[in-house]
């Protein structure tokens, strides 16, 4: 019987030689990288190359770990993740070229991930056990047990993750998620993850909820839990390689629990404007690993021009890009065999 | 014969022995009770679940997702309302994703009136699942059928609603099922759970064969020169009692043809009728305002105006928020045999 950790909220940074150097610059190079990509998604909405945007900046320093960590592939053999709409980072650290979420901000034919049918960030690849993100809040929690339980009979290391914000776990799949997860003699492999930004839209946690930590909610059901700060890159892939090695290992639920910050607020609908009150991950890991001497000011600064740029001339060929038919309209409402 | 609860059972057998079914799962749906309409009595592979509807719509979309074939089972439509956002994701998931991703998944379901279930266990459920595309959606009205569809939504690529009409569930059928018995007390005594303690019993299944009713194809129970009347579910045996009496006391001749699939469903069948007879009845017990019948009454206007000899007509559910228990409120709420006959009756009068 696994014992409930108790919670605690870790606030102090972990030390970055914790990490090797290579991965200490790989973690930045894919954070600046996503960061770019969200700002790049931000300015095309703003000059009407997009409808809305809603997306992950400030959510890099988790979310990139995060996919460093998973196990890419397809099938119950590898990692499955259901995700909510701020996990581009999670993407690019997969592999995943930017392009793709420019192609879905510009709604072109070329979408790879819903052919200019879904909102920027509802990612989907099945060739990588990304399940598709769907808008209504929560339902993902609901879902992922499935993937999880046939990997339970699979065996092997495969899992679930899951991932949403802290609004949503108000919504009954967030229960769903535990109750199932923690079934007596069939819990599963799944990481139940939660990005705590301390915001719905516009509502903040505070005035709605009573727990003190989200993750506290993991102990009723014996699941272990904890919360971290999600803004330090080397705390967040130590956290998470622990709690998958975890689940990948014992074949039980974990809830992790990461706090994170909202950089450009809700999404469109509320502006899509830096707010400057919350701590940047970026800009904090980026004086750490200057003053510990991983990367020079000057080589950080090279590296956001070239993603800048890189992707930017990504956004100018997206642009000429087709829509998609209206006659497609009737196109995969049924599977075709492949 | 089987009854169409024993014909849902060995079809869920036949299933996962043969198609690659591997979850029966849902509120008392494994041991011991096997569900409360008895469907999954002795399925190797039934599992009780949690009490929570939206938890296995989810659990059923997730095991899709992953390459498993569920069978999830709400043990009432009436507790079903609670999963619309989810079965629209199972609807949506092909699409959404262009393509890319496809939801292999069933949903059993008991549905209508007919057993007294009052206010929350006689909902329809027709009406509104065909408001959520992406579904095949089958009701059978016979054994040999439920059986037939039931595996044909194994063996389907997307998520199919099985709707199950409760008042067929114990009656039997007309038909063998391909591997059944004749002697159904045999079939009893092989399939059916003792009562009381029963933990060590297993069923002795007869050696069943594979047969398959296609998704999407209608099926003509009886010809007529008159009247069509396209019925599905409970109302479709009323709809068959009634045009035998009418053919056999007044000389009206009904073509009754169960639609059993909903979506998509076989236009080709009920519109070759139309032109026959030129009338068409839709009878079915969802509430009548946007019931799927006015679907089909308005492509009837669309496809025949000009040879239809008389209105098409609608009879169905009364538009009132519950079936009330005592037997005349029920009997008021849904169409019965004298309400389908006087329809069938009046069609077959009524001149241009
Ligand atoms: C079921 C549902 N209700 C409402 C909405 C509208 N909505 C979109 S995002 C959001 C707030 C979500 O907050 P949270 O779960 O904390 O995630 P965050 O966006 O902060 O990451 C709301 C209310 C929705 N998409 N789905």
């Amino acid at each position: 019987m696994s014992r409930p950790r108790l919670v605690d909220r870790k606030e102090e940074k972990s030390s970055l030689g914790s990490l090797p150097a290579e991965l200490l610059i790989r973690m930045h190079d894919l954070m600046v990288k996503a960061r770019v990509l969200e700002e790049r998604l931000i300015q095309m909405y703003k000059s009407g190359h997009g409808y809305f945007w809603i997306g992950g900046p400030g959510e890099e320093a988790f979310n990139v770990p995060l996919g460093l960590l998973m196990k890419k592939g397809q099938g119950p053999a590898y990692d499955y993740l259901h995700a909510h709409y701020r996990q581009s980072a999670t993407l690019l650290a997969l592999g995943e070229s930017p392009i793709g979420a420019l192609r879905q901000m510009k709604n072109t034919a070329t979408d790879p991930y819903s052919g200019g049918r879904n909102f920027a960030g509802h990612f989907s690849k099945r060739e990588w056990n990304i399940a598709p993100v769907s808008s209504p809040i929560e339902v993902q929690y609901a879902i992922a047990p499935g993937t999880a339980l046939a990997q339970k009979r699979f065996g092997g290391d495969g899992i679930t993750i899951v991932t949403g914000g802290d609004a949503g776990t108000a919504e009954g799949d967030f229960a769903s998620c535990l109750i199932w997860s923690s079934r007596p003699g069939n819990e599963l492999p799944i990481l139940i993850i939660v990005t705590n930004n301390q915001w719905g839209i516009s509502t903040a946690a505070a005035t709605q909820h009573g727990e003190k930590h989200i993750s506290d909610r993991g102990r009723a059901f014996n699941i272990r839990s904890r919360t971290i700060d999600g803004n330090d890159p080397v705390t967040s892939y130590l956290e998470l390689k622990e709690a998958m090695e975890y689940v990948r290992k014992e074949r039980k639920p974990f809830l992790l629990e990461a706090m994170v910050s909202r950089l450009y607020g809700h999404s469109s609908a509320s502006g899509a404007n830096f707010v400057g009150d919350e701590p940047d991950c970026i800009k904090s890991f980026e004086e750490r690993l200057e003053a510990e001497g991983v990367l020079t000011r000057a080589e950080m600064d090279a590296l956001r021009k070239k993603y800048t740029e890189e992707i930017a001339e990504m956004a100018r060929q997206v642009r000429d890009e087709p829509q998609p038919d209206g006659a497609s309209i009737y196109d995969h409402i049924y599977w075709e065999k492949k | 014969m089987a009854n169409m609860a024993q014909a849902i059972r060995m079809a869920l057998h036949y299933a996962e022995e043969n198609l690659g079914l591997t979850d029966v799962f849902g509120e008392d749906v494994g041991p011991p009770l096997g569900g409360v309409f008895t469907c999954t009595q002795g399925i190797q592979s039934a599992w009780n679940s949690p009490l929570d509807e939206r938890g296995i719509i989810g659990m059923a979309i997730g095991l899709a997702l992953a390459g498993q074939k569920p069978c999830a089972e709400i043990q009432f439509c009436d507790y079903i309302y609670n999963t619309i956002d989810l079965l629209k994701i199972a609807g949506n998931t092909c699409w959404s994703s262009n393509g890319d991703w496809n939801v292999p998944m069933i949903v059993r379901t008991p549905v209508g009136s007919g057993i007294r279930g009052s206010i929350y266990h006689s909902h329809s459920f027709d009406a509104t699942a065909t408001h959520i595309p992406g579904w095949k959606i089958v009701m059978p009205s016979t054994p040999l059928d439920a059986y037939g569809l039931l595996l044909a939504a194994v063996l389907e690529d997307n998520p199919v609603m099985y709707l199950e009409p409760k008042a067929l569930l114990r009656i039997k059928g007309e038909e063998l099922i391909p591997g059944e018995p004749a002697d159904d007390k045999m079939l009893s005594k092989m399939i059916d759970a003792p009562l009381g303690e029963r933990s060590k019993w297993k069923p002795q299944w007869p050696a069943l064969e594979k047969y398959v009713v296609p998704i999407g194809k209608a099926k003509l129970v009886r010809e007529g020169l008159h009247v069509t009347v396209v019925s599905w579910g409970r109302t479709l045996p009323l709809a068959a009692k009634a045009a035998k009496a009418l053919a056999e006391n007044e000389g009206i001749e009904a073509e009754v043809i169960d639609l059993r699939t909903l979506w998509p469903y076989d236009w080709e069948m009920v519109s070759a009728s139309i032109e026959k007879t030129g009338k068409v009845l839709y009878v079915n017990e969802d509430t009548e305002v946007t019931n799927f019948g006015e679907h089909l009454i308005r492509r009837t206007i669309e496809d025949h105006f000009y040879k239809l000899l008389a209105p098409p007509r609608l009879l169905a559910g009364k538009f009132v928020p519950g079936i009330g228990l005592a037997d005349n409120l029920e009997m008021a709420s849904v169409p019965q045999l004298k309400d389908i006959t006087d329809a069938i009756r009046a069609l077959a009068a009524e001149q241009p």
